[in-house]
């Protein structure tokens, strides 16, 4: 068991999510960064889709009564086992009753935390995800909180430090058109892909909210609702992009200018307010091969 | 119909009405495509989504819709639900200000038509509903309430719709039902699906 003394700012249970349900209205959910998230468990010797900690910006106190094997992996944060610093991106032996101590980010919005074994809350609609959009899932960590750790692991430990890319400041995504591009000017077509996007406070696990300039449809037509995948560009009446993550809606209202490639929205998953980002457009073979190469 | 590309793994097919969105998702859900993990129909579209691994799946289907057979219309309609609501929501009076009828000629209205639930959507279980008399269209409330209870019957332009869960909203409510729309525990966990007919009807 996991006791938590201190929850952090924002700290949730995550894993692969719910695919498969958003013809319900279910937002598919699950870690924000998928990339980070998937080396915390291969780290700790778990199977991909083992339920872990995400981690937003400053971190939690926890009291692993049991020890374990832990890793963390994902925005770079400063963490502590009893005074003994606890480095990135391997596995960490923790002894019973010791406590983990996350410290506050220098660089990325989300740290992972997997616990070899896995976080055994009880899945809902097959998944152990925290939905931060609607109603399903265990809810946020808070103090207090007790987590089960459960029997996840079918693999070794991996005892060497991992590589992992450095947080870009400036991340450029790897962006393909449409579905409704023909809805926008040839003008905000190139504004899109031509300038830097401040992301701005009021994101969240949804989606980030780009500030910049406004993106001017070719003709003002009523949408009606349709569905959106992970990664699209919406654009709003005001003309200010939101970049859909994880935990997005279902169907949106307003259109999808183009998609950013998976393989680049771990780099979006990890842009704090402030971060600013570029698109360039790619084609639909060139987002495809850029998905595979993933660490480990 | 028109393909659209959303991404690197996911395809909008574009279809002229609602009745062909749903006979086209049931097409692909007799289908099956090898790769595919979500089917997503709304008004005029259905999304296909394939697993991040097997994208280059969709390639192969998006040659194959064009001529993919479609069952008629009669065969994909869904079965009817009744939900009872007691019409004593907050806003009854002023909806009936808005409208000009008397706040029984609301709830005559309101309860005559069979909707159709064309697809659920901004949050889970939420059906979107046609079929509502043009007469009841009214404006969003100015300002959302924070919280509109789970249960509640709401009016909003050219819609009606169920709150299935607690959330902000700025419909104007009419009234409130006792029928759980959306329960993960239970199997499917939404009452409703696309296709469904439903009626409204004044609780007892």
């Amino acid at each position: 068991m996991i006791a938590v003394r201190k929850p952090g700012l924002l700290t949730t249970v995550q894993d692969l999510g719910r695919p498969g349900l958003a013809h319900l209205g279910v937002p598919t959910a699950g870690a924000a960064d998928r990339r980070a998230f998937r080396l915390a468990n291969r780290l700790v010797g778990n199977r991909p889709g083992a339920a872990a900690l995400e981690i937003t910006l400053a971190g939690p106190e926890l009291e692993l009564e049991a020890g374990g094997w832990v890793a963390l992996t994902g925005g770079r944060v400063a963490a502590e086992v009893d005074g003994r610093p606890v480095p990135m991106d391997v596995a960490v032996r923790v002894e019973p009753g010791q406590v983990l101590r996350v410290g506050s980010m220098s660089s990325g919005l989300r740290a992972y935390l997997a616990v070899r074994g896995g976080i055994d809350v009880p899945p809902v609609l097959g998944s152990r995800s925290t939905d931060t959009l609607a109603p399903v899932g265990p809810p946020r960590l808070e103090e207090g909180t007790r987590l089960p750790v459960g029997d996840q692991a079918d693999g070794d430990l991996y005892r060497q430090v991992a590589p992992t890319p450095a947080v870009e400041p400036e991340p450029v995504l790897r962006t393909v058109r449409g579905p409704r591009d023909d809805l926008f000017t040839d003008d905000a077509l190139r504004t899109l892909i031509g300038v830097a996007w401040t992301v701005t406070s009021d994101s969240d696990r949804t989606g980030l909210r780009l500030d910049g300039p406004e993106l001017d449809r070719r003709r003002q037509i009523e949408l009606a609702s349709e569905g959106m995948v992970e990664g699209s560009l919406q654009v709003p009446p005001d003309g200010h992009p939101i970049l859909f993550l994880a935990n997005h809606p279902t169907t949106g209202g307003y259109p999808v200018v183009a998609v950013v490639a998976g393989r680049d929205l771990p780099e979006a998953a990890q842009a704090r307010p402030g971060t600013r980002l570029r698109f360039r457009f790619v084609s639909v073979a060139e987002a495809r091969a850029a998905a595979g190469g993933a660490p480990l | 119909m028109k393909v659209r590309v959303a991404g690197e793994r996911g395809l909008l097919v574009e279809v002229e009405d609602l009745a062909t969105v749903h006979r086209l998702h049931a097409a692909l859900r007799e289908l099956d495509p090898p790769g595919v993990v979500e089917l997503v129909p709304a008004y005029r579209t259905v999304l296909i989504v394939a697993d991040p691994g097997q994208a280059e799946a969709l390639d192969d289907l998006a040659a194959r819709l064009p001529g993919l057979e479609l069952p008629p219309a009669e065969a994909v309609a869904g079965e009817t639900v009744d939900i009872p609501v007691r019409y004593d929501g907050e806003d009854l009076p002023e909806v009936a200000g808005l409208t000009g009828l008397e706040p029984e000629e609301v709830v005559r209205r309101h309860t005559a038509p069979e909707y159709t639930v064309a697809f659920l959507g901004f949050s889970p279980g939420f059906p979107y509903l046609v079929g509502l008399d043009p007469a009841l269209q009214v404006p969003r409330r100015d300002t959302p309430r924070t919280s509109i209870p789970a249960g509640s019957v709401g009016l909003a332009g050219n819609q009606t719709g169920i709150y299935p869960t607690a959330t902000p909203g700025g419909w104007q409510l009419i009234g409130r039902t006792e029928v759980t729309l959306f329960d993960p525990a239970r199997d499917p966990p939404a009452l409703l699906a696309p296709g469904t007919r439903l009626r409204f009807t004044v609780a007892a």
